[in-house]
Order: structure tokens, then C-alpha cells, then sequence
């Protein structure tokens, strides 16, 4: 097929050359030819008028000739014959000719000869003194009529005497030329002497008398003689002609044509000679009526082809070829770029099904590794729980931690897959972002705990509590770009913050990357000399936005906001911008445009000394645009880098938010309200931070730079207020510490106690950053936090601290154990249609130490439910045949309100104080689809409250907690 | 990431040729059901119901699972035939038809049946526009996931017999 199309390909290209210069040579011979006749045309055109205008110019000379000899005639008749004695004589005449020739141009000579009748030959014999000779010079024979000539012009004076009848064609032009009147040429012959071709003409001259219409007897009659000229056509024409121009350059041929049969040349060679095809004739009029005269006009030569004629059609020959080869050559372009175009194309699709191929495979793969790995896993954890030596159990435990690593590896790029393919979706349901915070946090506290880097977390007041959207993205990207930082800051801090978008806008513009090389900024040289900057740890950071300037400023622009704001209508969209800052060792300058490309770390070495496969940051960037948003940084090397995003989530309604805070994990504890707390902080950001989880917390705090200037305050400030109602927890940090601190603020706080400036000693909390530092606090003081700070953290120390511990304990050990202690022992009824349900549902509550009853449906119920009821409670399922649970449980609540009634109106007869109890079965709905609109139609038919099929722990609790009153020291 | 893939392929190799040179015919079955069961979830067939299940099964009922799971089939068969019933005639009672899709729901659910739950969404869903067709072929999907479900559980369940019998206990799946 592609050999057949390429040889087809060919045949045509050979093809559109033949014809292109097949074109080409035709439009060159027809363009030659073209020029050739045009030429052949002119060349015609003026042999024609160079013809017409010899034939006139003979013809004019021709008729002044004869005009002249007609003017002689008139003269010898006036002067010869009407004088008397006559006027003229030889001598004369011979004078007057010879004076008047160039009158008569063609004519060699004039002669006149006497028409004498024999009758009068002797006469005029004597008269004359001659006798009359014929042409050959003999004395003429006898005739009936003789023409001697008299007079004779010098030229021809040979011919005197001679009598003009005796030649053939004298005689008989002279016969003519009487008839006539007119002047009549002879046919071309040799003339005598000169021996030259040519003519004679022969005009009658009549006696006076004869009249205009004279009969051609009357004329006979009347004639007195003839007279007669010579023309020497060769030699008279050949001077003629070369009077004019071009005269080399054509031939010409004067023929006689009388006798058309057989024309007589006149002028001319005798064999026609010069370029034969182009020839051209014109008629001659000598005013001889009986004669007609032609002449041939031809070129000498062939008339040559002008060079035009050549080189034209040879330029648009030449014009001709190129402009096809220039087609050809387009076209043969326009062929290659048409073929290598389409391999491109082809090529494309192949990298796109690669790419495509690339990405499936990578999904493939990663899937098929995780099922695998999840065997391993198992049979990692259960070789952990048998019997192994500590050799054994360290190297399964490091399998483990490796296999987990390389799990959450396959988890990035099944991800990175995924997000490739658009197959992520983000989710959108409400959670906690500080809490989450809190968690990375957490994550990554025994890292930067071993490093001694500042890890901290500051959330603006401004944020809500509740925010709807992805919590686990968005703690994955938190995760991935504090796990960044965190791999790659040595000292300093990592600093995480939380702002709304709308008042954080403050030198947004500087976000530009152009920005982030600071050479340009001069101030922050300035900044360096200092050797201390305004940030969380007092290193520089690479984006001056974190300093405290601008966070000072971020900070007061909340508080007036959310004076303000309060009233004002919120918006539904909440936008974050999320910064995480570290003081690392900085993304180099020239990494820097690549680094959200996958698989793409700073540099090679990087990887090589920090580990990490360079996906991470991709992901994140994936993600934050899926949330709406989109993410940026600001790095120097040496100095750190600042990753800022931004993203998109919805706000919660006040219901929502107060649910999901019900189910959400943990809540912190809240005794804590009302507290008092000093912060000892020489660092306005970092105390920011310690205030912000305090405040979480609920404790008013109030901040001194340095321990003196909180002794002083605190001495003020219980000198006016003699409050002392909480007891003051005093926070110092770590930099305002030095050894033997501990005994001096002891002792300034017990004379402190003394003078009744505080009422109890307040308690002393050492902020460290680091596991060592923790040694070098003091005995007195009462107990120190690791940093990272977070709140829960920080409420467990209080808690232990304050000697909150017990009761906390309580609240916060609600776990599946209470559940337990709230249902064992306790009698239970499930309503259940379906046996599966009922079957799960009982077997659960069964696991609780309840003791499970079960009923089929509703009227089962009924029946079941009878007065007194023996059940503590009814899990009652809400769509069932027949009667469906909504209508059991009225139908239970009308029963149970009759009999209330009943004991109301005898229960004072009775007086079983243990009894007057009213009746009220706590009955639970079970719905597979926990709609708000189901939970009131639950409340509104009586029932107490609603659990979601099957159970979740966490929600089972929540609902029997309410009415289950705990008997744990009765059953327990 | 490309060697580590590949190491961690020769890995996965050794630990099972390693496996099968111990011999142990108990490691080699609870490594199949392990494998077996984290595939069913992976596939969506199962999910966090199903450990829980397994977690209220103890000494009293060592069959809890077993005989819910036949509950269910012989409820789910019977729903089944319910619903092909309702279908076959000619004017659908869709509410009818709703009522039974979810009395599967729940029992789905409760068994921790996750794909055979999440076609019952659908199926509920065309029954809330009222589409025969799609409701048909609904039926159709359950049916199918239904075997399908069925013969997962069945392998499971004689998976677990076997361990047992081979006097070891069950491996405990958690997600």
C-alpha cells in the first residue's frame, strides 16, 4: 500500500513536470511564432507602402514625361504648322529640347517625325534634301505612308531621317496613337544604341481644326505628325530609385502585362531574384489605356528576426520554468511539512497513550502493591504479638515502620494518579480545623522536639470554629508542607498560621515571585545587622510578611473586626490563607520555578541527603487547587521558605456546628474558664501563639516581657484588685530563663504571698523547645511543656498542674468501657423487621453486657411492651410493615400516658414512693438515613432520640447517655 | 521509585516463596484469607460493619457471622423475589417497591455489604423517579452483586473453618 502510494506519488510528480515544461516550451514556440508573423506582418506592411510609393513616384515622373511631351506637341503644331514660313527648325527645336530635358525626366530624348504621304515623298525629299530611311539605314521602300524624322532632340540624333513606320512597333504605335489622340507606349524592347530595354512613346500632333470628339477618321486625317520619346526605363528608373531610402534593401521587377499570358520585363533582372514569399504587387498607370503595367516589389533579402523575437519568449520560457519550479518545490514542501506534520501527530497520540498508559499503570501498580503490602503488614503485626527475642522484635518492628513508609509512599502517587486521571474528589463535610491543626502538630512534635526547632500554630479568632470541606486533604496538605519544612529546618522554627483572606490581604502584592530574591529590598539589610529578627524564633524568614510588624498588625485589624463583625451577616464561602513558614535551608534560586513539578526536588543532592521522592509538594498543589484555592512561597536559600495558600470552604450553619462539635473528636476540657495566666515572652510572636492556645482554653492571659516586669505587674495590679479568685499560672519562656531563676522567683512570689499580693502561690510553667532543656529548669518549678504547643497538651499540664486531674478523668474516659457500664445488666428491646438488622443490632447491644430482647414488629412490640414495662429501653426501627415505629411509639406513649394518669389520680392511695416514677420508656429510633427531618418526626411521636443503622460506638453513646441514668455503683 | 518498586516486588516474592518452604499449611491459609479479606474491602465488597461483626463474635456465639450472613442471604433472596414480583407487573407500586429496597438497605448495611448497599441507593433512587427500566436493571446489578457477595462470604467463612480445624485462630481484620 505505501509502496503503491509512493510510486503513485511519483508517476504524478513526473507527471506535473512533463507538463510543466511541456507548457513552458509551447508557450515558448507559440510566442516565437507569435512574434514571427507580427514581424513577417510589418515587414509586409512596408514593402507595401515602399512599393506604393515607387509605383506613384514612377508614375508621377511618368505622366510630367508625357505631360511635357504633350506640351512639345503643342508646341511644333503651334509653331510648324500655323506659321507660315514655319517658326521651327532643327536647330531650334534640337536647342529647345536639350534646355527643357529635365522637364521629361524618363524620357532619353523627343524626336518628331512628319506623317508624309507617298504622294508628297518627292517633295518633301527635296525639300529636306535627304531621303527617307528605314530603321536598318537603307532608302525606304515605297509605302503608303512614310514618318520621317525632322526634328530630333541632340540625345537621339541618330535617328534623323529615319522613318518611324519601318519598325514594327513604331508603326504601329504611331497608328495607334492617331486613332487615340493620346500618347501610347510600344511593349518594352532593346532599344537602339544603348542597347538598354525600353520604351517608346509616340504622341500624335493634328493640324488646328480638329474638334474635341473628332471620329478616329477625321483624326487620321488631321494628323501632321507624331511625336515620339524614348523612355530608357532601366537606366531612367534605376536613377530614380535610388533616390529613395532602403533602396538596398528591396528588388523590383516592371513588367508589361498586355499580353497577361506572357508578361514582357521592363526593369528589373530577367530572372525574378530576392525573398520569393513576401512579395508584393502594384499596378502602374502610364496613361496608356491599351498598355497595363506591373510592378513586383520583393526583398532583397529575407527580412531578419528581430532579437525580441528570440529573446522574449526564451525570458518567459525561463520566467515559466522557475514559477513551476517554485510551485514544485511549494508543493513539495508543502508535502514534507504535511507528511511530518502528520508522523508529529501520530507521535502526539502515541505520548498521550503513553502518558495515559503511564498514568493507569501507575494507579494499577500502586493498587496491586498496597493488597500485598497489606498481607504483610498483618502477618507483621501478628508475628509482633508472639513470643520473639528483642533482636527479632526490633527487626519486625523496623519491617513494619519500613512497610508503613512505603504504604503511605504507594498512597502519594496512587494520589498523584488519581489526581492525574480526575478521579479525587473532595469531600465536603464540617470539622474543626484547629483541632486538625493540632494533629499535624502532634504529628510531627517528637521530630522537632529531637531537632530543637520552634513548632508552632497560631489560628486567627477570625476563623470559625466549624468550617465545612475536606479535613483529610486539607490535613494533608498541611502534613506534607510542615513534613517539608520540618525535613529540612535545622534550626529556628516552622511556624503555621491560619488567617481569613480578607484581612490578611496586607502586601499580597509582594507575593510576586520576582520578589524572592530580597536583593532588592534595602531595609532588610539593614534588618541583618541586627542579627535578631521579629519572628517566632528570632531567625529571619524569607517572606518579612511574618515578621511582627505586619502580625502585630493582622492581630489589631482582628480585634476591631470582630467587634465590628459580630452584627454583620456573614458569608457563606469562608477563604483561608494558610502559611507555613520555616527558617530551613531554603529552596535554591534556580530550583525554584520547578519545584511543583512531580518528582522534582530542589536538586539531586537534596534527595540524596534528605530522602523523599518530590512528590509531595505537587500533590499539595494538586489538592489546594481541587479546594479552590491556590498556593505559592517565597524562599531564600540559607534563610527559609514560606508556602502561602489559600482555600475555599463553606460555612456552617449554627445547627451543623453544633452537631458536628458533638461528634467531633475530643473536645478540650473546659474547666479552665475564668483562669487568669501571665506569659513571660520576650518575643511578641511567639507569645502571640501561647496566648492564642490559652485563649483556646479560656484563660484570660496577660503578657510581660521579662520575669521582673511580671513581678511588678503582678504587684500592681493585686495592690488595686484584692481579687486573687483563680489561681495565676505564670508561663515563662525558655529565653527568659536562666539557672538559679527558679529560686529567685520563688522567693519573689512568696514575699509576693506574704505582703497579700496574691493568695495563693502561682503556679510556675517552664516553656522548653527541646528534650535537654528540660534539665536545666529548676527544682521549683512546677512543671515544664515540650514544645510543640497545643492545647490539649497544654490543658493536661494545667490539669495535672492545678490538680485537676481526677475530675477531668472522668469526663474524658467516656469511651466503650462506659458504654458498657451504662448498659450491662440493662433490659433491652430491639423492633426490627428485618432479622439481620435485628440480628447485628442485638448482638451489639448484646457485647455491651445488655440483655437483648427482640420483636419482629411493631404489634410484637405492643404486646411485649406491656405495663409495668421490664425493659430500660426500646431500639425501635422506623419503617416497618404494618405499623411502622412511629405509630408503635404512640401507640406506647398513649398507654403509658392512661396509666401516668391512673397513678397520678390512685398514687396517693398507693404510696410506693419507689413507684410514683412516672412511666416513660425511652424508646430509640434506629434509621438507616439520619435526615434532620426524620429526627423531628422522631421527637414529635414521642421517641427520645435516634441512633443511625448499623451503630457507631461513638453515637450509641451520645444517645443512651441521655437518658440511661449510669447505675455504675449499683451494678458495679 | 522504579527499583524500589521492583524491591519491594522481590520482597513480596521472597516472603511468600518463604512461606510456602515453611510448609505451614495455618500460615499459608490465614496469609490467603488475610490477602483474601483486605482484597474484599479494597474491592468494596465489605467494609468497617463487616470487622465489626466479626468483633461480636466470641466463645458464646462462635457462629455469630456465619448465620448472620445466612440470614441475610435468605432475606435477601426473599426480597429479591419480592421485588422481581413487584417489576413484573404491569403498573409498578413504586412505593412498594421502595419499602422493600429499603428493608435491604438495612440488612446490607448491617452486614457491612457495602456494594450491595450502594446499589440499593441507586435502586432506591430510581425508584424515587419512578423509572422501570433503570429499576430493572437495578434488580439486575443486585442480583449479580448479591452471588458475587455471596461467594466471597462463602470463601471467607470456609477459609475460617479451615484455620480453625487446622487449630489456629482466626487473624483478627481490621481496616
Amino acid at each position: 500500500m505505501a509502496v503503491g502510494g509512493k510510486r503513485r506519488w511519483w508517476w504524478k510528480r513526473r507527471a506535473a513536470v512533463v507538463a510543466g515544461v511541456t507548457i513552458a516550451v509551447s508557450v515558448w514556440v507559440g510566442s516565437h511564432c507569435y512574434f514571427r508573423r507580427e514581424n513577417m506582418a510589418k515587414a509586409e506592411e512596408a514593402l507595401v507602402s515602399m512599393c506604393e510609393e515607387r509605383a506613384r513616384m514612377i508614375q508621377d515622373q511618368f505622366a510630367v514625361s508625357v505631360n511635357h511631351v504633350h506640351a512639345l506637341a503643342i508646341l511644333i503644331s503651334t509653331f510648324y504648322y500655323q506659321k507660315q514660313p514655319p517658326a521651327l527648325d532643327q536647330e531650334t527645336f534640337a536647342y529647345y529640347t536639350a534646355k527643357t530635358a529635365f522637364e521629361r525626366p524618363l524620357l532619353n530624348g523627343v524626336a518628331y517625325a512628319e506623317r508624309i504621304i507617298h504622294s508628297q515623298r518627292e517633295i518633301f525629299e527635296t525639300r529636306q534634301g535627304w531621303t527617307i530611311m528605314t530603321m536598318k539605314r537603307e532608302p525606304s521602300p515605297m509605302q503608303d505612308e512614310y514618318a520621317p524624322v525632322i526634328y530630333s532632340q541632340e540625345t537621339v540624333s541618330y535617328i534623323e531621317a529615319i522613318d518611324m513606320m519601318s519598325g514594327e512597333e513604331d508603326r504601329e504605335n504611331i497608328l495607334r496613337a492617331r486613332a487615340t489622340g493620346k500618347a501610347v507606349l510600344t511593349k518594352p524592347f532593346r532599344l537602339l544604341e544603348s542597347n538598354h530595354l525600353g520604351v517608346v512613346l509616340t504622341f500624335p500632333v493634328y493640324r488646328s481644326g480638329l474638334p474635341e470628339d473628332a471620329t478616329v477618321e477625321q483624326r487620321v486625317e488631321a494628323t501632321a505628325g507624331y511625336l515620339g520619346g524614348a523612355f530608357d526605363v532601366e537606366s531612367l528608373v534605376e536613377n530614380l530609385l535610388r533616390q529613395l531610402a532602403g533602396n538596398q534593401d528591396i528588388t523590383i521587377n516592371v513588367y508589361d502585362i498586355t499580353n497577361a499570358s506572357e508578361p514582357l520585363i521592363m526593369y528589373g533582372p530577367q530572372i525574378p531574384e530576392g525573398y520569393m514569399p513576401l512579395s508584393h504587387v502594384s499596378m502602374l498607370d502610364f496613361g496608356d489605356p491599351f498598355r497595363k503595367h506591373q510592378m513586383h516589389c520583393r526583398y532583397r533579402e529575407k527580412p531578419p528576426l528581430p532579437l525580441s523575437a528570440i529573446t522574449t519568449p526564451f525570458g518567459i520560457f525561463v520566467i515559466i520554468m522557475l514559477g513551476g519550479y517554485i510551485v514544485f518545490a511549494a508543493k513539495n514542501h508543502y508535502d514534507n511539512v504535511k507528511e511530518d506534520c502528520r508522523k508529529m501527530e501520530e507521535l502526539k497520540v502515541q505520548a498521550e497513550a503513553a502518558d495515559v498508559a503511564k498514568s493507569q499503570f501507575l494507579a494499577t501498580v500502586s493498587h496491586e502493591i498496597r493488597t500485598p503490602m497489606n498481607g504483610v503488614l498483618g502477618m507483621l503485626d501478628m508475628l509482633l504479638d508472639t513470643d520473639l527475642n528483642l533482636t527479632q522484635k526490633d527487626y519486625a518492628q523496623t519491617a513494619q515502620v519500613c512497610g508503613k513508609a512505603l504504604i503511605s509512599l504507594i498512597n502519594e502517587v496512587l494520589d498523584r494518579a488519581k489526581i492525574e486521571a480526575g478521579k479525587l474528589e473532595i469531600e465536603a463535610v464540617p470539622f474543626d480545623l484547629r483541632s486538625i491543626l493540632d494533629d499535624v502538630i502532634s504529628l510531627f512534635s517528637s521530630k522537632s522536639r529531637e531537632k530543637g526547632i520552634e513548632l508552632a500554630v497560631f489560628v486567627s479568632d477570625k476563623v470559625p470554629e466549624v468550617v465545612t470541606g475536606d479535613p483529610g486533604r486539607f490535613r494533608q496538605i498541611i502534613t506534607n508542607l510542615v513534613g517539608n519544612s520540618v525535613k529540612f529546618t535545622e534550626r529556628g522554627h516552622i511556624f503555621v498560621q491560619v488567617h481569613l483572606a480578607d484581612n490578611s490581604d496586607l502586601g499580597a502584592d509582594e507575593k510576586v515571585h520576582s520578589g524572592l530574591n530580597g536583593l532588592s529590598r534595602s531595609e532588610k539589610v539593614q534588618i541583618m545587622s541586627d542579627c535578631t529578627f521579629d519572628t517566632l524564633s528570632g531567625f529571619e524568614a524569607a517572606d518579612t510578611r511574618n515578621n511582627w510588624e505586619n502580625f502585630k498588625l493582622l492581630l489589631s485589624d482582628e480585634m476591631c473586626l470582630q467587634e465590628a463583625s459580630t452584627s454583620d451577616k456573614e458569608p457563606d464561602i469562608v477563604t483561608l490563607i494558610v502559611s507555613v513558614e520555616d527558617t530551613g535551608i531554603g529552596i535554591p534560586l534556580r530550583a525554584q520555578d520547578r519545584v511543583f513539578t512531580p518528582f522534582m526536588q530542589a536538586d539531586s543532592s537534596t534527595s540524596r541527603n534528605y530522602g523523599g521522592t518530590g512528590i509531595g509538594l505537587s500533590i499539595t498543589k494538586c489538592l489546594v487547587e481541587l479546594m479552590g484555592g491556590q498556593i505559592n512561597f517565597i524562599s531564600r536559600p540559607n534563610v527559609g521558605s514560606t508556602f502561602t495558600f489559600t482555600a475555599v470552604f463553606k460555612r456552617c450553619n449554627k445547627d451543623a456546628i453544633a452537631d458536628t462539635k458533638r461528634t467531633l473528636s475530643e473536645a478540650l476540657p473546659t474547666g479552665f474558664k475564668g483562669m487568669k495566666a501571665f506569659i513571660v515572652d520576650g518575643k511578641p510572636v511567639r507569645n502571640a501563639v501561647t496566648r492564642y492556645h490559652l485563649k483556646r482554653l479560656g484563660i484570660a492571659v496577660e503578657v510581660a516581657n521579662t520575669v521582673k516586669m511580671m513581678l511588678n505587674s503582678l504587684t500592681r495590679q493585686n495592690s488595686n484588685f484584692r481579687t486573687g479568685r483563680q489561681p495565676y499560672i505564670i508561663l515563662i519562656e525558655k529565653d527568659s530563663w536562666y539557672t538559679g531563676m527558679d529560686v529567685y522567683l520563688h522567693n519573689q512570689l512568696l514575699m509576693l504571698k506574704q505582703n497579700d499580693c496574691v493568695l495563693e502561690l502561682p503556679k510556675v510553667i517552664l516553656l522548653v523547645t527541646c528534650e535537654y532543656d528540660k534539665m536545666s529548669s529548676g527544682s521549683l518549678v512546677d512543671t515544664v511543656i515540650i514544645k510543640p504547643l497545643r492545647a490539649s497538651t497544654v490543658a493536661a499540664c494545667l490539669q495535672q498542674v492545678l490538680g485537676m486531674e481526677k475530675q477531668q478523668k472522668k469526663e474524658l474516659s467516656n469511651g466503650p468501657t462506659n458504654l458498657r457500664n451504662l448498659l450491662a445488666g440493662k433490659n433491652i428491646l430491639v423492633v426490627d423487621d428485618n432479622k439481620v438488622n435485628l440480628r447485628v443490632a442485638a448482638s451489639a447491644l448484646k457485647k455491651y453486657g445488655a440483655t437483648v430482647e427482640c420483636a419482629e414488629s411493631g404489634k410484637d412490640a405492643l404486646s411485649l411492651l406491656q405495663l409495668p414495662h421490664k425493659f430500660d429501653a426500646c431500639f425501635m426501627d422506623v419503617q416497618m410493615p404494618e405499623m411502622d415505629g412511629f405509630e408503635a411509639t404512640r401507640q406506647i406513649r398513649l398507654m403509658e400516658s392512661k396509666a401516668n394518669e391512673q397513678i397520678s389520680n390512685g398514687g396517693a392511695s398507693r404510696g410506693e414512693d419507689s413507684m410514683i416514677v412516672e412511666w416513660h420508656l425511652p424508646i430509640l429510633a434506629m434509621t438507616a438515613d439520619v435526615i434532620q427531618a426524620t429526627y423531628e418526626e422522631c421527637l414529635k411521636c414521642g421517641m427520645d432520640g435516634y441512633v443511625s443503622k448499623p451503630f457507631e460506638e461513638q453515637q450509641l453513646f451520645q444517645a443512651v447517655a441521655k437518658f440511661l441514668v449510669s447505675k455504675p455503683s449499683s451494678d458495679s | 521509585m522504579v527499583g524500589g518498586i521492583l524491591v519491594f516486588f522481590t520482597a513480596v516474592l521472597a516472603v511468600k516463596v518463604r512461606s510456602r518452604w515453611r510448609r505451614s499449611r495455618c500460615w499459608r491459609l490465614k496469609t490467603v484469607y488475610i490477602a483474601f479479606a483486605s482484597d474484599a474491602f479494597r474491592d468494596g465488597f465489605l467494609d468497617d460493619q463487616y470487622t465489626l461483626l466479626l468483633q461480636l463474635q466470641d466463645e458464646n456465639e462462635p457462629d455469630f457471622v456465619l448465620q448472620v450472613a445466612t440470614l441475610f442471604f435468605e432475606d435477601s433472596e426473599k426480597l429479591l423475589n419480592e421485588l422481581r414480583g413487584i417489576l413484573d407487573k404491569q403498573d409498578v407500586d413504586f412505593e412498594k417497591l421502595d419499602a422493600c429496597v429499603r428493608k435491604l438497605t438495612g440488612s446490607s448495611a448491617s452486614i457491612g455489604a457495602k456494594r450491595i448497599k450502594n446499589t440499593c441507593i441507586a435502586f432506591h433512587n430510581c425508584c424515587k423517579e419512578g423509572r422501570k427500566e433503570l429499576c430493572l436493571k437495578c434488580l439486575q446489578h443486585l442480583a449479580q452483586e448479591r452471588l458475587l457477595m455471596k461467594s466471597k462470604l462463602e470463601t471467607l467463612f470456609k477459609l475460617e473453618k479451615q484455620i480453625r480445624a487446622a487449630g489456629a485462630s482466626v487473624p483478627v481484620l481490621s481496616k
